[in-house]
C-alpha cells in the first residue's frame, strides 16, 4: 500500500517536496556531530594513530557502495516483476550516487593504506571487488546514457543490475573466502563488533550521516528524472502535432 | 589539532570526500535548474502537461493544429 501511493510520480514529487527540508536539516546536523566527534572525540587508535579519522569517511562509503547498489537491485526488480513507474527512475538515479561512494572509498581506502600497508593499491579480492563495483556503477550510467527510450533503458540496465548483485557476495565475504591484506570486518559481526565504543560510536554516528545524505541526493535526483521525462514527452507531443503539419506547408507553393 | 606524521593522508581523504560530495550536491541543484527552465521555455511555447492551456496558443498558429 505504502509502494503503490507513490506510484503516482506527482504525488511522490509532492512527498519529497514536504520530506527533503527535514532530510537536509537531519542530513546537516547528524555530519556536524558526527564530524565533531571523529576530530575531537574519539581518540587516536594504538596502532594505527591518527589515520584511525580516516576511517570514519571510508566505512560508511563503503557501506553505502554496497547499500546504493541493494537498492538498485530492489529497483531492478520493481521494474522488471511489479512494473513499478518509479522503479527505474529509483535505479538509475541511485547509480551516480554509488558511483561516487564507491570512488571515496577506494580513494580514501588507498590514503589509509599508503600510511598503514606501506602501499596505495594491492590487487586483494575486497580491493578488486569494490573496483569491479565502481566500474559496474560507470558501466550502468553508460548504458542509461546509450538508449534514448527510458522504458528500454530501464529493463536492459535492470537485468545488468541484477546479474551485477552477485559481486555484493563477493564484496562482503571477501576476507573471509580469501587471505586478503584488507583486515576482516570488525563491526557487523556475528559475535558483535571488536572496536571500542569510543572509536565505534562515531563510526555509526557518520554512517547516518552518509546515509541521510544518499536519500536526501536520491530523492532530489529522482525528482529530477521525473522532470527530464515530463520535458521529453512534452518534447515528442510538441513534434507530433508539429509533424502533420510538414506536408501542408511543402504544398502550399505549388498550389 | 595536531593530526601527527600523517596529517596529510587524513586532511586530502576529507578533502577528496567535500569536493565528492559537493560535486554530488551541485550536479544534483544544476540538473534541477536546468530542467526548470527547459519546462518553462516550454510553457511559454505553448507545449505544457496543461492540454487547455496548451490549447490557447495552438488556436492562433496553424502549424501546430492539427
Amino acid at each position: 500500500m505504502g509502494i503503490l501511493n507513490f506510484a503516482n510520480p506527482t504525488r511522490f514529487m509532492k512527498l519529497v517536496q514536504l520530506a527533503l527540508p527535514w532530510l537536509v536539516g537531519l542530513c546537516a546536523i547528524t555530519f556536524a556531530v558526527g564530524l565533531y566527534m571523529s576530530f575531537f572525540r574519539a581518540p587516536e587508535d594504538y596502532q594505527q594513530g591518527n589515520t584511525v579519522r580516516i576511517m570514519f569517511i571510508h566505512v560508511p562509503a563503503a557501506w553505502l557502495a554496497m547499500m546504493c547498489y541493494s537498492v538498485m537491485a530492489l529497483s531492478s526488480l520493481g521494474t522488471l516483476v511489479w512494473k513499478h513507474p518509479l522503479a527505474d527512475v529509483s535505479a538509475k538515479c541511485a547509480a551516480p550516487i554509488g558511483a561516487a561512494f564507491t570512488f571515496i572509498a577506494l580513494v580514501t581506502g588507498s590514503l589509509w593504506g599508503k600510511p598503514m600497508w606501506g602501499t596505495y593499491w594491492v590487487w586483494d579480492a575486497r580491493l578488486t571487488s569494490v573496483l569491479i563495483l565502481f566500474i559496474m556503477y560507470l558501466g550502468l550510467m553508460v548504458l542509461w546514457r546509450t538508449m534514448e527510450d527510458p522504458i528500454k533503458a530501464g529493463k536492459a540496465a535492470a537485468i545488468l543490475t541484477l546479474v551485477g548483485t552477485l559481486n555484493l557476495p563477493i564484496v562482503k565475504f571477501s576476507v573471509d573466502w580469501w587471505n586478503t591484506l584488507h583486515q576482516p570486518a570488525s563491526v557487523v559481526r556475528m559475535d558483535g563488533p571488536t572496536i571500542h565504543p569510543d572509536i565505534l560510536i562515531p563510526l555509526l554516528v557518520m554512517a547516518a550521516a552518509f546515509t541521510l545524505l544518499f536519500f536526501t541526493l536520491h530523492l532530489m535526483a529522482m525528482q529530477n528524472e521525473i522532470l527530464r521525462r515530463r520535458v521529453r514527452s512534452l518534447r515528442l507531443r510538441a513534434a507530433s502535432t508539429a509533424r502533420p503539419a510538414r506536408p501542408s506547408s511543402t504544398i502550399q507553393p505549388a498550389e | 589539532m595536531d593530526l601527527g606524521p600523517h596529517s596529510d593522508f587524513i586532511i586530502s581523504s576529507y578533502a577528496i570526500c567535500f569536493a565528492v560530495v559537493l560535486g554530488l550536491i551541485l550536479w544534483v541543484r544544476m540538473d534541477r535548474a536546468k530542467l526548470e527552465a527547459t519546462l518553462k521555455e516550454l510553457a511559454a511555447r505553448g507545449v505544457s502537461r496543461n492540454r487547455s492551456a496548451e490549447q490557447k496558443p495552438e488556436a492562433s498558429g496553424q502549424a501546430l493544429n492539427d
